[in-house]
């Protein structure tokens, strides 16, 4: 299949179809898109084709999330390269092992979502210029302490941001499930860095944890639910409370997400 | 007092008002799937949602369908890792490190938190308590206890990823994602204590070529699970993709 012949069969399964089955086949095409893109570079804008109306709306939005997300992969991408070439990581450790990995996704995530929004008929937003020191407060590049700070503040955010846009993706199956199945690897990611810092690989309350600054906190706020669905979960059983925010991590708005990722935007 | 938007059954229409809904879901929240059963429970289509015991297999257990249905699929799960980990944490296996142990504990927590949450959540909907078969689990080793929690953890991951899309009320699709991450930073906290490989908290192995976590069928996943339940377990009539 060429690209072409790829990309219009996507923008014809676009939201406004209620068949299961072109769902199925949508969630097909983009999930394969990444590889797909790589392998046949073709400037894509152009292969973009003409929507109905009726589509245009929610589909516009779906865009709109993922270009959010792109934001997000943007900056996270271009932070593990630059931190993995700044030296600033002990080189040939299991840490920087560990570092390599999460680059690898994070800049797979990047041309996955261009490849996505491309393919939905939407212009994915240029990568911005990034300031990783917010204004001389952090050293991440210098300061391997400052490099593990940002990077688990970047994973749990990612987690909070791609749960609080999931209900915005309903309807349109296949990038729902991408955008579930990124929000995973950003909480392996999360736990990961958290254990190397010392943490558990969860939330506890809405603490930051040892030893990241009062500026990270925003990246915290609003963990500490203890109800859920109405049910108030210390209820539920003798653990109490700081098992039960554990147990459930919390979304974030795209503008508490926006407030946050800004901070390291020139 | 509950309008149509607000049912968190999956009967609600796809195209309705969804801040509507979320607002009305939040404010009766509290009143959850069981209350809803009450107030429907005059509804032909609602009755056919809630899972019976078939008469001639009494162990067989039917997850239902709908929004019900898949929340029991996840309470099948949540019931099967809490069962799994409250038998490890009660005859921990020799050598256990302090580390370990915190782990375990935790992971014990948590997911008794979530099986007794859909208990709660799902009221008279819900499936009853299922029975494990552990038989193939050597308790007293670290290697059979570790491995049997990476897979469950996995396979958690896995299976949410999968059903998201499966769900109508963007209610419980947040509640879904509140929990799934918490799976996957269990994976990978497993994965940290038990593999050798560095990259093993987020490896190859689940994760794909476009940075993507495994999303299963319920199909899929049922299958797996079933080595571990001996409740025979009936998900035909939970929604497909």
């Amino acid at each position: 299949m060429t690209i072409f012949n790829l990309l219009d069969r996507i923008s014809a399964n676009l939201p406004d179809t209620q068949q299961a089955t072109s769902r199925r086949a949508l969630f097909t095409s983009v999930a394969d898109l990444g590889k797909k893109m790589a392998v046949a570079a073709v400037p894509i804008g152009a292969a973009t084709t003409v929507y109905s109306p009726k589509a245009f709306a929610q589909e516009n939005s779906v865009i709109d999330v993922l270009n959010f997300a792109l934001l997000l992969e943007y900056l996270e991408s271009e932070y593990y390269i630059k931190g993995l070439d700044s030296g600033v990581i002990p080189s040939g450790s299991d840490e920087e092992k560990v570092f390599m990995q999460i680059s690898k996704h994070e800049s797979a995530h990047v041309e996955f979502l261009k490849a996505a929004i491309s393919g939905s008929g939407g212009d994915p937003i240029d990568k911005p210029e990034f300031d990783f020191s917010a204004r001389g407060n952090f050293w991440p590049f210098h300061k391997y302490k400052d490099f593990l700070v940002l990077s688990q503040a970047f994973e749990d955010t990612g987690v909070r941001a791609y749960k609080g846009q999931a209900a915005n993706l309903i309807g349109n199956d296949a990038v729902l499930t991408a955008a579930l199945q990124i929000h995973s690897v950003e909480a392996s990611h999360a736990s990961k860095v958290r254990r190397i810092r010392g943490l558990k690989g969860w939330i506890t309350e809405d603490e930051r944890g040892d030893g990241m600054p009062a500026a990270t906190q925003a990246v915290y706020d609003g963990e500490d639910q203890l109800v859920q669905a109405g049910i108030d979960l210390t209820s539920l059983t003798a653990f109490g409370a700081d098992s039960a925010t554990e147990s459930y991590d919390e979304p974030l708005t795209k503008e508490e997400v926006t407030a946050i990722a800004s901070l390291f935007l020139v | 007092m509950f309008t149509t938007t607000s049912r968190p059954d999956g009967l609600a229409k796809p195209k309705e008002n969804q801040r509507n809904s979320r607002r009305s879901f939040l404010k009766y929240g509290s009143a959850s799937l069981a209350a809803a059963g009450v107030v429907f429970s005059g509804c032909k289509e609602l009755e056919d949602l809630i899972p019976k015991p078939p008469k001639d297999k009494p162990k067989m257990v039917s997850l239902g369908s709908g929004d019900i249905g898949i929340l029991n699929y996840a309470y099948t799960l949540e019931q099967l890792e809490a069962a799994f980990y409250e038998m490890v944490m009660l005859k921990p296996y020799g050598g256990m490190t302090f580390e370990e142990a915190l782990i375990l504990e935790d992971l014990k927590r948590h997911e008794v938190i979530h099986r007794e949450f859909y208990q709660k959540v799902l009221g008279k909907d819900g499936i009853p308590a299922l029975e494990f078969d552990f038989s193939g689990i050597d308790f007293s080793s670290r290697h059979s206890v570790l491995s049997t929690a990476r897979t469950f953890e996995d396979l958690g991951v896995a299976a949410y990823n999968g059903a998201g899309q499966l769900l109508e009320s963007p209610d419980l699709l947040l509640i879904a994602g509140k929990i799934v991450s918490v799976e996957a930073r269990h994976a990978a906290a497993i994965k940290s204590v038990f593999d050798t490989d560095p990259t093993a908290f987020a490896g190859d192995d689940v994760i794909d070529e476009n940075g993507l976590g495994q999303a299963l069928s319920t199909k899929t996943v049922l299958a797996s699970a079933a080595a571990f339940i001996k409740t025979e377990i009936d998900g035909s009539d939970l929604p497909k993709a």
